[in-house]
Protein backbone atom coordinates (compact mmCIF):
# COMPACT_ATOMS: atom_id res chain seq x y z
CA UNK A 1 0.00 0.00 0.00
CA UNK A 2 1.03 3.58 -0.58
CA UNK A 3 2.81 5.27 2.30
CA UNK A 4 0.25 7.79 3.49
CA UNK A 5 2.77 9.79 5.43
CA UNK A 6 4.08 11.03 2.09
CA UNK A 7 0.76 12.45 0.96
CA UNK A 8 0.95 15.88 -0.56
CA UNK A 9 -0.98 18.71 1.02
CA UNK A 10 -4.52 18.72 -0.33
CA UNK A 11 -5.44 21.73 -2.41
CA UNK A 12 -8.92 21.62 -3.89
CA UNK A 13 -9.42 23.29 -7.26
CA UNK A 14 -12.44 24.95 -5.69
CA UNK A 15 -10.65 26.48 -2.71
CA UNK A 16 -11.18 30.21 -2.82
CA UNK A 17 -13.43 30.04 -5.86
CA UNK A 18 -16.39 28.23 -4.34
CA UNK A 19 -17.74 29.95 -1.31
CA UNK A 20 -20.75 28.35 0.30
CA UNK A 21 -23.65 30.27 -1.09
CA UNK A 22 -27.38 30.29 -0.61
CA UNK A 23 -28.86 30.67 -4.01
CA UNK A 24 -32.31 31.47 -5.39
CA UNK A 25 -34.87 28.77 -4.84
CA UNK A 26 -33.51 28.04 -1.36
CA UNK A 27 -30.73 25.89 -2.80
CA UNK A 28 -27.31 25.70 -1.18
CA UNK A 29 -24.23 24.47 -3.02
CA UNK A 30 -21.07 23.89 -1.04
CA UNK A 31 -17.87 21.96 -1.16
CA UNK A 32 -17.48 19.20 1.41
CA UNK A 33 -14.25 18.75 3.28
CA UNK A 34 -11.69 16.26 1.97
CA UNK A 35 -12.33 12.62 2.78
CA UNK A 36 -10.62 9.31 2.17
CA UNK A 37 -12.19 7.43 -0.73
CA UNK A 38 -11.38 4.09 -2.26
CA UNK A 39 -12.47 2.41 -5.42
CA UNK A 40 -12.85 -1.30 -4.73
CA UNK A 41 -13.21 -3.81 -7.54
CA UNK A 42 -13.85 -7.43 -6.68
CA UNK A 43 -15.94 -10.13 -8.32
CA UNK A 44 -19.18 -10.58 -6.42
CA UNK A 45 -19.38 -14.07 -5.01
CA UNK A 46 -19.02 -15.51 -1.56
CA UNK A 47 -20.37 -13.10 1.06
CA UNK A 48 -17.67 -10.94 2.50
CA UNK A 49 -17.06 -7.72 4.34
CA UNK A 50 -15.00 -4.77 3.22
CA UNK A 51 -14.13 -2.13 5.80
CA UNK A 52 -17.19 -3.16 7.80
CA UNK A 53 -19.65 -3.18 4.90
CA UNK A 54 -21.22 -6.33 3.53
CA UNK A 55 -20.45 -6.61 -0.18
CA UNK A 56 -23.94 -7.85 -1.00
CA UNK A 57 -25.63 -4.46 -0.60
CA UNK A 58 -27.96 -3.57 -3.47
CA UNK A 59 -26.43 -2.18 -6.66
CA UNK A 60 -26.83 1.62 -6.79
CA UNK A 61 -27.29 1.92 -3.04
CA UNK A 62 -25.31 3.52 -0.25
CA UNK A 63 -24.84 2.33 3.32
CA UNK A 64 -23.65 4.83 5.93
CA UNK A 65 -22.22 3.64 9.23
CA UNK A 66 -20.34 5.75 11.72
CA UNK A 67 -18.33 8.20 9.68
CA UNK A 68 -17.93 5.76 6.81
CA UNK A 69 -19.98 5.00 3.76
CA UNK A 70 -19.99 2.45 0.99
CA UNK A 71 -21.72 2.93 -2.36
CA UNK A 72 -22.12 -0.02 -4.70
CA UNK A 73 -21.86 1.39 -8.22
CA UNK A 74 -22.03 -1.86 -10.17
CA UNK A 75 -21.94 -5.63 -9.79
CA UNK A 76 -18.22 -5.59 -8.99
CA UNK A 77 -17.52 -1.98 -8.02
CA UNK A 78 -17.75 -0.13 -4.71
CA UNK A 79 -16.82 3.40 -3.70
CA UNK A 80 -15.87 3.44 -0.04
CA UNK A 81 -15.39 6.66 1.92
CA UNK A 82 -14.52 7.77 5.41
CA UNK A 83 -12.68 10.35 7.47
CA UNK A 84 -9.35 11.34 5.99
CA UNK A 85 -7.51 10.15 9.08
CA UNK A 86 -8.95 6.64 8.58
CA UNK A 87 -7.46 6.15 5.10
CA UNK A 88 -4.77 3.71 6.16
CA UNK A 89 -7.18 1.91 8.48
CA UNK A 90 -9.85 1.41 5.79
CA UNK A 91 -7.27 0.06 3.36
CA UNK A 92 -5.92 -2.36 5.94
CA UNK A 93 -9.38 -3.59 6.88
CA UNK A 94 -10.25 -4.29 3.25
CA UNK A 95 -6.95 -6.05 2.75
CA UNK A 96 -7.57 -8.17 5.83
CA UNK A 97 -10.97 -9.51 4.72
CA UNK A 98 -10.31 -9.83 0.99
CA UNK A 99 -6.78 -11.19 1.27
CA UNK A 100 -7.69 -14.45 -0.46
CA UNK A 101 -9.70 -12.99 -3.30
CA UNK A 102 -8.37 -11.21 -6.37
CA UNK A 103 -9.35 -7.56 -5.93
CA UNK A 104 -8.12 -4.07 -6.49
CA UNK A 105 -8.29 -1.24 -4.01
CA UNK A 106 -7.31 2.17 -5.32
CA UNK A 107 -7.20 5.35 -3.29
CA UNK A 108 -9.13 8.00 -5.19
CA UNK A 109 -9.24 10.50 -2.33
CA UNK A 110 -7.31 13.11 -4.25
CA UNK A 111 -9.06 12.46 -7.56
CA UNK A 112 -12.53 13.25 -6.25
CA UNK A 113 -14.05 16.48 -5.03
CA UNK A 114 -17.31 16.32 -3.10
CA UNK A 115 -20.04 18.89 -3.54
CA UNK A 116 -23.28 19.07 -1.67
CA UNK A 117 -26.45 20.54 -3.07
CA UNK A 118 -29.36 20.84 -0.70
CA UNK A 119 -32.70 22.58 -0.31
CA UNK A 120 -36.26 21.81 -1.30
CA UNK A 121 -35.50 22.53 -4.97
CA UNK A 122 -32.14 20.74 -5.09
CA UNK A 123 -33.46 17.95 -7.32
CA UNK A 124 -34.83 20.48 -9.80
CA UNK A 125 -31.43 22.19 -9.99
CA UNK A 126 -29.68 18.82 -10.47
CA UNK A 127 -32.13 17.89 -13.19
CA UNK A 128 -30.90 20.86 -15.21
CA UNK A 129 -28.04 18.57 -16.19
CA UNK A 130 -28.73 15.16 -14.72
CA UNK A 131 -31.15 13.02 -16.74
CA UNK A 132 -32.10 10.72 -13.85
CA UNK A 133 -35.56 10.59 -12.33
CA UNK A 134 -34.85 12.04 -8.86
CA UNK A 135 -38.36 11.62 -7.46
CA UNK A 136 -38.66 9.86 -4.09
CA UNK A 137 -40.01 6.75 -5.80
CA UNK A 138 -37.17 6.38 -8.29
CA UNK A 139 -34.26 7.78 -6.25
CA UNK A 140 -35.12 7.28 -2.56
CA UNK A 141 -32.92 7.82 0.46
CA UNK A 142 -30.03 5.37 0.30
CA UNK A 143 -29.51 5.71 -3.46
CA UNK A 144 -26.12 6.20 -5.06
CA UNK A 145 -25.19 5.85 -8.70
CA UNK A 146 -22.81 6.98 -11.35
CA UNK A 147 -24.53 9.27 -13.82
CA UNK A 148 -24.03 12.47 -15.80
CA UNK A 149 -24.22 16.15 -14.91
CA UNK A 150 -24.16 18.22 -18.05
CA UNK A 151 -21.03 17.07 -19.86
CA UNK A 152 -19.24 15.42 -16.97
CA UNK A 153 -19.59 12.16 -15.13
CA UNK A 154 -20.51 12.24 -11.45
CA UNK A 155 -21.48 9.88 -8.67
CA UNK A 156 -24.74 11.10 -7.21
CA UNK A 157 -25.50 10.11 -3.64
CA UNK A 158 -28.63 10.64 -1.62
CA UNK A 159 -27.94 9.27 1.85
CA UNK A 160 -30.96 10.52 3.76
CA UNK A 161 -34.58 11.41 3.11
CA UNK A 162 -33.96 15.17 3.27
CA UNK A 163 -33.43 16.87 -0.11
CA UNK A 164 -29.64 16.87 0.13
CA UNK A 165 -27.44 15.32 -2.52
CA UNK A 166 -23.76 14.63 -2.57
CA UNK A 167 -22.01 14.99 -5.92
CA UNK A 168 -18.69 13.18 -6.26
CA UNK A 169 -16.85 14.56 -9.24
CA UNK A 170 -13.33 14.20 -10.63
CA UNK A 171 -11.23 17.15 -9.56
CA UNK A 172 -10.53 18.39 -13.07
CA UNK A 173 -14.30 18.57 -13.70
CA UNK A 174 -15.11 20.10 -10.33
CA UNK A 175 -15.07 23.76 -11.35
CA UNK A 176 -17.39 22.88 -14.24
CA UNK A 177 -19.74 20.84 -12.05
CA UNK A 178 -19.81 23.49 -9.32
CA UNK A 179 -20.47 26.27 -11.81
CA UNK A 180 -23.15 24.18 -13.46
CA UNK A 181 -25.03 23.64 -10.19
CA UNK A 182 -24.78 27.30 -9.16
CA UNK A 183 -26.03 28.42 -12.54
CA UNK A 184 -28.87 25.87 -12.44
CA UNK A 185 -29.87 27.22 -9.04
CA UNK A 186 -30.01 30.75 -10.42
CA UNK A 187 -32.51 29.43 -12.94
CA UNK A 188 -34.79 28.60 -10.01
CA UNK A 189 -35.46 32.26 -9.31
CA UNK A 190 -39.02 31.89 -10.49
CA UNK A 191 -39.56 28.39 -9.12
CA UNK A 192 -39.21 29.46 -5.49
CA UNK B 1 -36.05 10.77 -23.29
CA UNK B 2 -35.56 7.17 -24.35
CA UNK B 3 -35.11 4.84 -21.39
CA UNK B 4 -32.95 1.74 -21.71
CA UNK B 5 -33.42 -1.22 -19.38
CA UNK B 6 -29.93 -2.03 -18.03
CA UNK B 7 -29.87 -5.59 -16.63
CA UNK B 8 -28.08 -4.24 -13.52
CA UNK B 9 -29.72 -0.85 -12.96
CA UNK B 10 -33.16 -0.98 -14.53
CA UNK B 11 -34.59 1.82 -16.67
CA UNK B 12 -32.04 4.58 -17.20
CA UNK B 13 -31.72 7.54 -19.57
CA UNK B 14 -30.17 6.81 -22.95
CA UNK B 15 -27.39 9.42 -22.60
CA UNK B 16 -25.72 7.17 -20.02
CA UNK B 17 -25.28 4.42 -22.64
CA UNK B 18 -23.03 3.76 -25.63
CA UNK B 19 -23.62 1.28 -28.42
CA UNK B 20 -20.90 -1.24 -29.24
CA UNK B 21 -22.14 -2.57 -32.56
CA UNK B 22 -23.51 -5.94 -33.55
CA UNK B 23 -23.75 -8.60 -30.85
CA UNK B 24 -22.93 -12.31 -31.00
CA UNK B 25 -20.04 -11.96 -33.46
CA UNK B 26 -17.91 -14.91 -32.36
CA UNK B 27 -14.18 -14.90 -32.98
CA UNK B 28 -13.15 -18.03 -34.93
CA UNK B 29 -11.66 -20.64 -32.61
CA UNK B 30 -8.52 -21.10 -34.71
CA UNK B 31 -7.87 -17.99 -36.81
CA UNK B 32 -5.02 -19.77 -38.55
CA UNK B 33 -7.53 -22.14 -40.19
CA UNK B 34 -9.72 -19.33 -41.49
CA UNK B 35 -9.29 -18.12 -45.04
CA UNK B 36 -8.73 -14.45 -45.91
CA UNK B 37 -12.28 -14.03 -47.13
CA UNK B 38 -13.88 -15.39 -43.95
CA UNK B 39 -11.44 -13.56 -41.71
CA UNK B 40 -12.09 -10.21 -43.33
CA UNK B 41 -15.82 -10.84 -43.06
CA UNK B 42 -15.40 -11.62 -39.37
CA UNK B 43 -13.46 -8.39 -38.91
CA UNK B 44 -15.38 -5.94 -41.05
CA UNK B 45 -18.74 -7.19 -42.29
CA UNK B 46 -21.74 -6.55 -40.07
CA UNK B 47 -25.46 -6.95 -40.45
CA UNK B 48 -27.42 -3.76 -41.05
CA UNK B 49 -31.04 -4.85 -40.92
CA UNK B 50 -34.09 -2.71 -41.26
CA UNK B 51 -35.87 -4.04 -38.21
CA UNK B 52 -34.86 -5.87 -35.06
CA UNK B 53 -31.08 -5.99 -34.56
CA UNK B 54 -28.99 -7.62 -31.80
CA UNK B 55 -26.47 -5.12 -30.45
CA UNK B 56 -23.97 -4.75 -27.63
CA UNK B 57 -24.51 -1.80 -25.33
CA UNK B 58 -22.56 -0.50 -22.37
CA UNK B 59 -23.96 1.42 -19.42
CA UNK B 60 -20.93 3.71 -19.62
CA UNK B 61 -22.03 6.39 -17.17
CA UNK B 62 -23.71 3.96 -14.77
CA UNK B 63 -22.67 0.49 -13.68
CA UNK B 64 -20.10 0.30 -16.49
CA UNK B 65 -21.38 -3.08 -17.64
CA UNK B 66 -21.78 -4.45 -21.15
CA UNK B 67 -25.02 -6.17 -22.08
CA UNK B 68 -26.93 -7.19 -25.19
CA UNK B 69 -30.04 -5.60 -26.58
CA UNK B 70 -32.52 -6.20 -29.34
CA UNK B 71 -33.34 -2.86 -30.91
CA UNK B 72 -35.63 -2.01 -33.78
CA UNK B 73 -33.54 0.11 -36.13
CA UNK B 74 -36.64 1.73 -37.63
CA UNK B 75 -38.49 2.85 -34.51
CA UNK B 76 -35.45 2.87 -32.15
CA UNK B 77 -37.58 0.82 -29.76
CA UNK B 78 -35.70 -1.57 -27.46
CA UNK B 79 -37.41 -4.94 -27.72
CA UNK B 80 -35.45 -6.42 -24.83
CA UNK B 81 -32.11 -6.35 -23.05
CA UNK B 82 -30.28 -9.37 -21.67
CA UNK B 83 -26.93 -10.06 -20.00
CA UNK B 84 -23.69 -10.80 -21.84
CA UNK B 85 -23.45 -14.45 -22.77
CA UNK B 86 -27.23 -14.78 -22.63
CA UNK B 87 -29.79 -15.41 -25.33
CA UNK B 88 -32.74 -13.18 -26.17
CA UNK B 89 -36.29 -14.37 -25.57
CA UNK B 90 -37.51 -12.89 -28.84
CA UNK B 91 -35.88 -13.57 -32.18
CA UNK B 92 -34.15 -11.00 -34.35
CA UNK B 93 -36.42 -11.86 -37.25
CA UNK B 94 -39.52 -10.93 -35.29
CA UNK B 95 -41.87 -8.70 -37.26
CA UNK B 96 -41.56 -5.01 -36.53
CA UNK B 97 -43.88 -3.83 -33.80
ZN1 LIG C 1 -26.32 -0.30 -15.44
Amino acid sequence: MLDDSLYARRVSPLDGAAKPASLPGGVTVRQLKPEARFSLRVKAGAPADAAGFALDQKINSIVVRGGRWSARLGPDEWLIGGPEADAQLIAEEVEATLRDRPHSLVSVSHRNVSLEISGANAAIALNAGCPLDLSDAAFPAGSATRTLLGKCEIVLIRAGAEPSYRVEVWRSFSTYAHGFLVEAAFGLQNAA
Amino acid sequence: MLLIDCPCCGLRPETEFRCGGQAHVARPEKPVDVGDQDWSEYLFVRANPRGVHAERWIHQHGCGRWFNALRDTVSDRFVETYPMGGKPKSTTTEARA
